[in-house]
């Protein structure tokens, strides 16, 4: 078995250990075990990445045939590249750090075991997900996450609203799952297999703007929307938060909602072939950080706040990809993976701190109790507003220097988007650590510090936030780009297809001039949220007493009442009538009718035998012409069934 | 020459259990199992001789009634292979989940389900048609009288409703096969199928029909359906795990079997008819198990849809379609016994099926949760179970033939995840109220009767190439001949 098998191989060992042994291993060997298995699945990473160095080429690793029906067979195999091996730098690591987190985070959970061996399983899919060599391993994945999401958003399932989070989770993911099976079924029909590498170099014989090509492309795109939560099919995301704090770190920030942007990275080629799908990609990705930035505004959730960010920045990353800047777009999956992480463990920090509170509304002033937390929650603050020189500045930046070239409108849309980013995260920070403390009394004896395995990944992941960003300078600053360089091969593909791929035009001074401004207009957002929390001391208000627009964005523009009543309830009401209505009463008395009819039948056919020849003769003809009838009619159907099989054909 | 072994056996075991363990519920449990047991190990023996190219084991061909030209026929493909093993596998386990209550006349309770299983291995193998309507026949009774026997008034009433709706299809499939016979001078079903193709359309078209109502019946498709989840939910469980988990196998088993390959002509000119007929059943099925509050009914919807997507991908004409349809026969009678027998656990210790009077069972029994969760993402077609593998054929196999069909077919992945995952929330997770508080986990048998479930439903969607390749050629064998027309 080589190395590269063994990287799913562990977590999938500690998930059986800790799955297996639930409630008789001892609490103090549970951990040990699933950070231990993330750990060496991390290790595994290095020392893969080293051999995928020596020469640089691109290594499969078939296991076995998995499903092998007429022509078409699927191999359980897995692909190192440039792609997937960042990937698993981010997931092994920063996985790594929120195991260790964990250890501290969920000490007083009976459910301890249970939750390492679930966060070992995710591991595993994640991996599935972005070492499979084709698309049907990718699917695996796709869906292995999504049944781990489910498990651990239910985690504290005697609560009905988090089992209910859990539920829509899961279903609403497979809305888009079912899109990306499609897409699999297409591209099995266009290409005659699922593997990357075949599909790819058989995609670059294509035209840009194959038809068929933009219906894989949307297709794949709508398992995207559901997995990384952009509209429509996001709403899931901020009740995920029902789940305990270092899931909401590991699968709902930096890395499972990230997969999206992963595929997309991973077809690149399919989806430079279709300039329409990424248009559609790119207002997608603005409308949804608009929305999503607007929603956060009036959030007084600690993690909710995080989670509409993260939906946001996820709209970020794909206006990237839609304006083809993949590696922009994937440098900030890096990035966010960083600070993201580092913001939700904060807020797990905090929430310990305050003894389960996560209303900020009852916080303040908790810079000099918890000085850790505080200062690396600025850091990350500082690093998702865009401010200089911490990480999410440069990726973020990068994007918006390409959409600006692209299209002027989405560059402004995608501004605000920015500004208001900078502004509610101030708003979040100034009103949880500055001011006065507004929670009980109990709560503000009980403050303390988080032990050291929880403390450490937030100052790793300060770190990592801070100088995140330098894997990828821009090109004004005479400085290299590590991460295009070491991912241009990945687009070897894009370049063949479309001879303007990765060329920019934008002059330098207009480069200098955009940063400038997002960098003031950050600065500005930082003020005004100063000004209004700290300077004027405004208390955030109860979303009950808001109105007007503020309400409409503090109830999330009513889109789960939407949905309810666009699908859930029609749903339901169907699902009534088609019960008691249709079996119960139509089908079934049908049923019992026909045995009424016969014992009709055999009383009226005792009145037919009259003995009168004229009546035989009269049913007799009526017989007959009844026959003939029949006849056309069968005619007739038959013409009618020849043209709706002509048609789908 | 195993085949009569292999069906006498079940036979003899339940001849025994009938004499020696009367009034004795372990003693005729135990002879049951090892009599289903040693079946099974016959059969093991004779597959890997049959698949190593030594297909003498599992074929017979004596007279019968030679003068009216029947034969004692048997033989097997790859589709019987596997359909026996789900056969074979299956009675043992259904044995095993009766441990707890304890029946009245057990050992007929016993001999019964062991009749079942040497019918089930007669109809899966028959190779002359009035053979295999007997075994079609037969098959049924034992399930008829299980529920008549163990059951209550309305589990009567709803095995009558479920034997006068076969009974009618089996009528009329029989004089399907006696004009067959008229005809061609011959039962054997290989002579049948090798003219089939030059029999005028209308008389294809009246045989189509006359094997589809059967058929249609038995699985059940829409809207011939309205028997099923009485039947499924008023029976005792093993008499529902025999109808859910490998009677309604026989429908599917008909169609690939006879309606298709003697009515070809039909078959493939009233496909698009028959794949919309079980595309509505899958959708409307799907739909009502979302707002059942009895476990056994919600399972029994959940079944009928499922029974749908098999008759698309039969009817599909294509290799993913039919050898996904295979495999998905397999995958369903074993997950279906299985969810069934979570039903009957917890209805067992909490003395309900009602959903709304259930919940945090996981907190009381989380062994028995675990083994519920694995059984139902197969049943979710979760990849890496064993539900998957057949869900994505067929539903790429009708895609192919009808892309619209195809993806409406495809919402029921969704619809499957809402009724599902809100049994398993409404049962397992939630506040214990004073009939879930003191639960007793499971163990012992039953722990090892659910991970035998749990493993297979894992094992299968991990390695399907091990059961589809034994059923490949028999599934390019049929499309060929399909393919003739």
């Amino acid at each position: 078995m080589s190395l590269i098998a063994l990287i799913p191989l562990f977590p999938l060992i500690g998930f059986l250990i800790n799955g297996l042994g639930y409630k008789k291993i001892p609490k103090a060997i549970v951990a040990p075990v699933g950070i231990g298995a993330a750990l060496l699945s991390f290790i595994t990473t290095v020392l893969v990445y080293f051999q995928f160095k020596a020469d640089g080429q691109t290594i499969i690793q078939p296991l076995f045939d998995w499903i092998t029906v007429g022509g078409l067979n699927i191999s359980f195999a897995f692909q190192i590249d440039q792609l997937s091996i960042i990937m698993l730098f981010i997931i092994t690591g920063v996985g790594t750090l929120i195991h260790l987190y964990s250890k501290g985070y969920m000490s007083h959970d009976e459910g301890y075991g249970k939750f390492f061996a679930y966060l070992n399983l995710f591991l595993f899919s994640m991996l599935l997900l972005v070492m499979g060599a084709n698309y049907l391993i990718m699917f695996i994945g796709w869906e292995g996450v999504g049944l781990c999401s489910y498990l651990l958003i239910g985690f504290w399932n005697k609560r009905s609203d988090f089992g209910d989070a859990a539920r829509k989770a899961f279903i609403m993911n497979r809305v888009g799952d079912l899109g990306f099976l499609i897409g699999i079924f297409l591209i099995i029909r266009q290409f005659g297999t699922l593997e990357y590498l075949s599909v790819f170099e058989q995609a670059q014989g294509l035209e840009m703007g194959n038809i068929s090509i933009m219906f894989i492309t949307f297709c794949l795109f709508i398992g995207a929307m559901g997995k990384s939560a952009q509209i429509p099919l996001f709403t899931w995301l901020p009740d995920a938060m029902a789940g305990p704090t270092p899931v909401s770190a590991l699968i709902h920030a930096a890395t499972m909602v990230t997969s999206g942007i992963y595929m997309v990275v991973r077809s690149n080629v399919l989806y430079t072939l279709s300039p329409d799908t990424l248009e559609f990609i790119a207002w997608i990705g603005t409308l949804t950080a608009l929305l999503a930035a607007s929603i956060a505004l009036f959030q007084n959730d600690i993690k909710k706040v995080l989670a509409y960010s993260t939906v946001s920045q996820l709209g970020y990353m794909f206006i990237g990809l839609g304006v083809m800047a993949y590696t922009s777009g994937f440098f900030h999956v890096i990035t966010h993976a960083f600070f993201k992480a580092l913001l939700f463990l904060g807020a797990g920090s905090v929430i310990h701190a305050m003894s389960d509170e996560q209303d900020i509304s009852k916080m303040g002033g908790l810079w000099s109790k918890i000085k850790i937390t505080a200062a690396t929650f600025l850091i990350g603050t500082i690093a998702i507003s865009g401010l200089p020189p911490f990480a999410g500045f440069f990726s973020k930046d990068e994007i918006l220097a390409h959409v600006f070239e692209h299209n002027k409108a989405m560059w402004a849309l995608a501004m605000v988007g920015s500004f208001m980013t900078a502004f509610y995260m101030f708003r979040l920070f100034f009103l949880t650590f500055t001011g006065k403390f507004r929670g009980t009394k109990e709560q503000e004896d009980h403050l303390h510090e988080s032990p050291s395995s929880m403390t450490i990944p937030l100052i790793v992941l300060a770190g990592l936030s801070i100088v995140g960003g330098f894997i990828g300078f821009p090109e004004i600053f005479h400085l290299p780009h590590a991460l295009a360089d070491f991912l241009s091969p990945l687009y070897d593909g894009s370049r063949a297809v479309n001879p303007e791929f990765g060329l920019v035009h934008l002059s330098h001074s207009t480069e200098w001039m955009l940063m400038g401004f997002s960098v003031l207009l950050a600065a500005v957002a930082l003020g005004v949220a100063w000004f209004i929390y700290v300077k004027k001391e405004t208390q955030p208000a109860d979303p009950s007493q808001l109105g007007g627009i503020k309400k409409v964005l503090a109830d999330k523009y009513y889109l789960d009442e939407a949905y309810q009543i666009a699908f859930v309830k029609p749903v339901e009401k169907a699902s009534q009538f088609f019960y008691s209505t249709i079996d119960k009463k139509a089908i079934d008395r049908v049923v019992e009718g026909t045995g009424d009819l016969t014992s009709l039948l055999n009383r009226l056919s005792t009145k037919l035998q009259t003995g009168s020849t004229g009546f035989y003769i009269l049913v007799m003809s009526i017989a007959v012409a009844a026959i003939l009838i029949l006849n056309m009619g069968t005619e007739i159907a038959d013409q009618f069934f020849s043209i709706f099989n002509a048609q789908t054909k | 020459m195993l085949i009569h072994l292999i069906i006498l056996i079940p036979l003899a075991g339940a001849l025994i259990s009938l004499l020696a363990g009367k009034n004795n519920q372990s003693l005729s449990k135990n002879i049951a199992l090892l009599g289903s047991l040693i079946s099974l190990v016959v059969f093991i023996y004779a597959a890997i001789q049959h698949q190593a190219g030594n297909t003498e084991l599992l074929s017979l061909n004596k007279p019968w009634l030679p003068e009216m030209n029947l034969a004692l026929k048997f033989s097997v493909d790859g589709i019987s292979l596997l359909l026996i093993a789900l056969s074979q596998v299956l009675i043992p386990l259904i044995i095993l989940s009766t441990s707890k209550i304890e029946y009245h006349k057990s050992h007929l309770l016993y001999a019964l389900i062991l009749v079942t299983q040497s019918a089930l291995v007669g109809v899966f193998s028959a190779k002359d048609i009035f053979l295999f309507y007997f075994f079609f026949e037969a098959a049924l009774v034992p399930a008829y009288f299980i529920a008549l026997n163990w059951g209550n008034k309305e589990s009567s009433k709803a095995s009558f409703k479920m034997f006068i709706y076969t009974i009618f299809g089996s009528l009329i499939m029989l004089v399907a096969l006696v004009f067959l016979y008229s005809k061609g001078q011959t039962a054997d079903m290989d002579a049948l199928i090798s003219t089939a193709e030059f029999m005028p359309s209308g008389v294809q078209r009246a045989l189509f029909w006359a094997f589809l109502l059967a058929f249609a019946i038995k699985m059940p498709l829409f809207p011939m359906h309205t028997w099923q989840p009485d039947a499924y939910t008023t029976s005792p469980t093993p008499a529902t795990m025999l109808l859910s988990g490998l009677l309604s196998k026989m429908g599917v088993y008909g169609l690939i079997r006879i309606a298709l390959p003697l009515s070809p002509w039909a078959a493939e000119h009233y496909s698009v008819i028959v794949i919309g007929m079980a595309v509505i059943g899958l959708i409307y099925g799907s739909i009502i198990a979302i707002k059942q509050d009895s476990i056994k009914r919600l399972i029994a919807y959940s079944s009928f849809a499922h029974m749908g997507l098999m008759a698309a991908g039969v009817f599909s004409g294509n290799i993913e379609g039919l050898q996904g349809a295979v495999f998905q026969m397999l995958a369903h009678g074993v997950n279906a016994v299985g969810l069934f027998f979570v039903a009957k656990i917890i209805f067992e210790r909490t003395g309900s099926r009602s959903l709304s009077s259930l919940g945090g069972l996981n907190k009381t029994a989380p062994a028995l949760s675990i083994f519920f969760m694995i059984i139902l993402l197969g049943s979710v077609a979760l990849p890496l179970t064993n539900g998957f593998v057949g869900e994505f054929l067929m539903l790429k196999g009708l895609f192919e033939k009808h892309q619209l069909l195809g993806i409406i077919a495809g919402l029921s992945i969704i619809l499957g995840a809402v009724y599902m995952l809100r049994l398993f929330q409404k049962t397992m997770f939630g506040e214990s109220n004073e009939l879930t508080e003191s639960v007793e986990d499971v163990s012992g048998i039953e722990k090892l009767t659910l991970a035998i479930i749990s493993g297979l439903v894992i094992l299968m969607g991990v390695f399907p190439n091990v059961l589809l390749k034994v059923s490949e050629p028999a599934s390019e064998a049929l499309l060929n001949l399909l393919a003739k027309i």
